[in-house]
């Protein structure tokens, strides 16, 4: 090369790399962003029909009570009888198409119902919570059935 | 979630305040950059601002810069999981998003001013060394010649020209860098520990001091380690530059000071008891006092007193080590107290900092190694020493330019 620039060769290199880096990146960028990410938003429309796809993790109530109509019948009355089965059992939908295919793990009844009654004040001053020295040592469930907790322990 | 684990508080929070979702982390990460914003600082005083005795730091000084920087990222991603994520945001960038368009601002400062400023004022040394050396290292540095051996004055004359542009666009980089830190909490309106537009000024100062600071003492260590004299007129003047950098640091961090008490709104109570409190070690006494104004009276000693070679190293080495400390502080109040306090101004949490835990102090240790260890790969790689060629850095020969 000649002229002006013959002792900027590798200054030019150097932009030539620059120039070269960004178009791989406008090239991985074409191929990595989704098609229709940004048709509506700063997101891809797709990704809602993709999530309907996915496996249910949990059943619902309803489908629990059509086996477990006892635990039910023992709930009525009790202030847990609004909480959802699965927010103490987790997930159970496998369990509940096919009883055989997922055993439910038994809830601890020492640490378990402290994550919900635990004292703290970030909690409504109204909600039940209990300090430490409540259980006395014991489990909950000694005093308490967790399906009726204020009708003492499960018979 | 295990009930044990509920952190301890006192008085009134609100449901989402118990826990710091902002761990250790996300302090070293203002950390880091401000180190590599002030090296960079200290480094264009050699090259834009003509102060020829900073000169033998020059090299380590971006060297350290681009350490820091690789690693300045890292505290985040872990913090956050899922770092193969970290790259969409280049991809489908979130233009009304700070944090987003962080990654523009990072990518700009190592591509575009510190791996280019790095490798003009080396290009000398690579051609030279890709004669010299023999095998993969041979290659290695013919790689990074990018196939152009021109070392001519005309040739090296141009990288100058180059290397000066690029550190004076390099500045307000640096500035834009570490200016964006404190952007991202200032700019937290509901917040106000946080929320005042002083922010990012206080973290730029902050990150110039502990920068300077930074290479201070990786000067001194490597000179001690390689048996080499320390040069005193260079470790003087980066004091003095320290000092001033300080007293700057100081003076808008009074200002922000004493507009938070003189305006004393709803939020001054609760921040002051705080400080007062749970912050009065850590803001107190290691931020304040230790931190700063120690090192500013060791700085300002040795400006006023005639002492000794022996003397001077000893003090310049504890007002830096003091520096590193308190600016670590510094972050730490800012990140970890300002969630400390409930926002309703009536209660306050406590932050469990673990060791062994995926945010937890181990990880936040061995974050803070790492850029030791690259910086010694980068002066294995790339010697950054005075007598490797006194002619081979234009910076460094002094060339008029
Ligand atoms: C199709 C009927 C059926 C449905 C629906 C069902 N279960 Fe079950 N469940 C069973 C049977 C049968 C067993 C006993 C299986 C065993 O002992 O191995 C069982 C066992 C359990 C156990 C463990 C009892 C023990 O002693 O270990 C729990 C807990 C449980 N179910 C909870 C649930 C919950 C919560 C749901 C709703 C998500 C649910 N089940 C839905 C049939 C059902
Ligand atoms: C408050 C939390 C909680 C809720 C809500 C809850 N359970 Fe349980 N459940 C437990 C605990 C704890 C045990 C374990 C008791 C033990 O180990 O003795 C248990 C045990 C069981 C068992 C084993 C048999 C038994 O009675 O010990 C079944 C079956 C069961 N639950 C079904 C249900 C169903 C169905 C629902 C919803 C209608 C439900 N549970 C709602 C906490 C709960
Ligand atoms: C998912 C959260 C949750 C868990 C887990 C939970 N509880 Fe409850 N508990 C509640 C709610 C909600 C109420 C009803 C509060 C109301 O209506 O005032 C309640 C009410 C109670 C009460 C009645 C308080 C009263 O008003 O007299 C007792 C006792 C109790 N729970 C004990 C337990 C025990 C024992 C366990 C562990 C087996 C447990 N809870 C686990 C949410 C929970
Ligand atoms: C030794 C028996 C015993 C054990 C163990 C025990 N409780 Fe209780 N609990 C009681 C009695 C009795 C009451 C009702 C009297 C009262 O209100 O103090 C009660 C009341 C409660 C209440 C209602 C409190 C209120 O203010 O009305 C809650 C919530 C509760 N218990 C939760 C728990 C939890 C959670 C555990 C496990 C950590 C537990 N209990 C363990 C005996 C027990």
């Amino acid at each position: 090369m000649n002229g002006p620039l013959r002792h900027a060769r590798h200054l030019i290199r150097v932009a030539a790399l620059f120039v070269g880096l960004f178009v791989v990146f406008l090239f991985a960028k074409a191929a990595l962003v989704p098609k229709d990410f940004g048709l509506y938003g700063h997101y891809r429309p797709s990704a809602l029909a993709a999530n309907t796809t996915r496996e249910l993790s949990y059943a619902g109530r309803a489908a629990c009570v059509d086996c477990h109509s006892d635990v039910e019948e023992s709930r009525k009355g009790s202030k847990h009888a609004r909480i959802g089965c699965e927010a103490c059992h987790g997930p159970l939908a496998r369990h509940a198409a096919d009883p055989g295919a997922q055993a439910p793990v038994k809830p601890d009844p020492r640490a378990f119902c402290l994550g919900c009654h635990a004292q703290n004040v970030a909690r409504p001053a109204t909600f039940k919570q209990v300090d430490a020295e409540h259980a006395q040592g014991e489990p909950c469930s000694t005093c308490h059935g967790p399906h009726a907790p204020e009708k003492g322990p499960k018979p | 979630m295990d009930p044990a684990a509920l952190p301890v508080v006192q008085g009134f929070l609100y449901p989402n305040e118990a826990e710091l979702q902002w761990s250790i982390l996300i302090v070293l990460y203002p950390f880091l950059t401000g180190l590599v914003a002030g090296a960079f600082i200290l480094a264009s005083l050699a090259r834009v601002f003509n102060v020829h005795e900073v000169r033998p730091t020059y090299r380590l000084a971006l060297l350290s810069a681009l350490a820091f920087l690789i690693v300045a990222p890292l505290p985040l991603q872990l913090h956050l999981g899922h770092p193969e994520r970290a790259f969409e945001m280049y991809l489908t960038p979130h233009t009304t998003s700070a944090m987003a368009m962080f990654g523009f601002v990072y990518l700009w400062y190592l591509l575009a001013v510190l791996l280019l400023e790095i490798w003009l004022d080396y290009r000398k040394s690579i051609v030279l060394w890709a004669r010299e050396k023999t095998g993969l290292t041979r290659r290695f540095y013919k790689l990074l010649t990018l196939g152009v051996d021109d070392i001519g004055p005309e040739a090296l004359d141009l990288d100058d020209r180059a290397g000066r542009f690029i550190t004076i666009v390099g500045i307000p980089s640096a500035f834009l860098l570490h200016g964006y830190v404190g952007f991202i909490f200032g700019s937290i309106k509901a917040n106000p520990w946080w929320s005042t537009p002083l922010m990012p000024v206080v973290f730029l100062f902050s990150a110039i001091v502990s920068g300077i600071a930074l290479v201070l003492l990786v000067y001194m260590a490597t000179s001690a380690l390689r048996g080499k004299a320390v040069d005193m007129a260079c470790l003087d003047t980066i004091g003095r530059y320290l000092l001033y950098a300080f007293l700057v640091d100081f003076a808008v961090e009074t200002l922000d000071l004493a507009h938070r008490m003189y305006e004393a709104d709803e939020s001054f109570k609760s921040l002051d008891f705080m400080v007062r409190t749970k912050l009065y070690f850590s803001h107190i006494v290691v931020q304040i006092v230790l931190g700063m104004f120690v090192p500013i009276a060791i700085l300002g000693l040795v400006q006023l007193v005639k002492l000794s070679e022996r003397a001077r190293r000893g003090l310049y080495a504890v007002a830096a080590a003091l520096t590193l400390i308190g600016i670590f502080a510094m972050r730490w109040n800012v990140v970890i107290g300002g969630q400390l306090f409930s926002k309703s101004f009536l209660g306050y949490t406590t932050y469990k900092l673990e060791l062994a835990h995926r945010e937890g102090l181990g990880p936040a240790i061995l974050l803070m190694l790492l850029p030791f260890l690259i910086l010694w790969v980068l002066v294995k790689l790339f010697p950054p020493w005075e007598e490797e060629d006194e002619a081979i850095s234009p910076v460094r020969a002094g060339r008029p330019s």
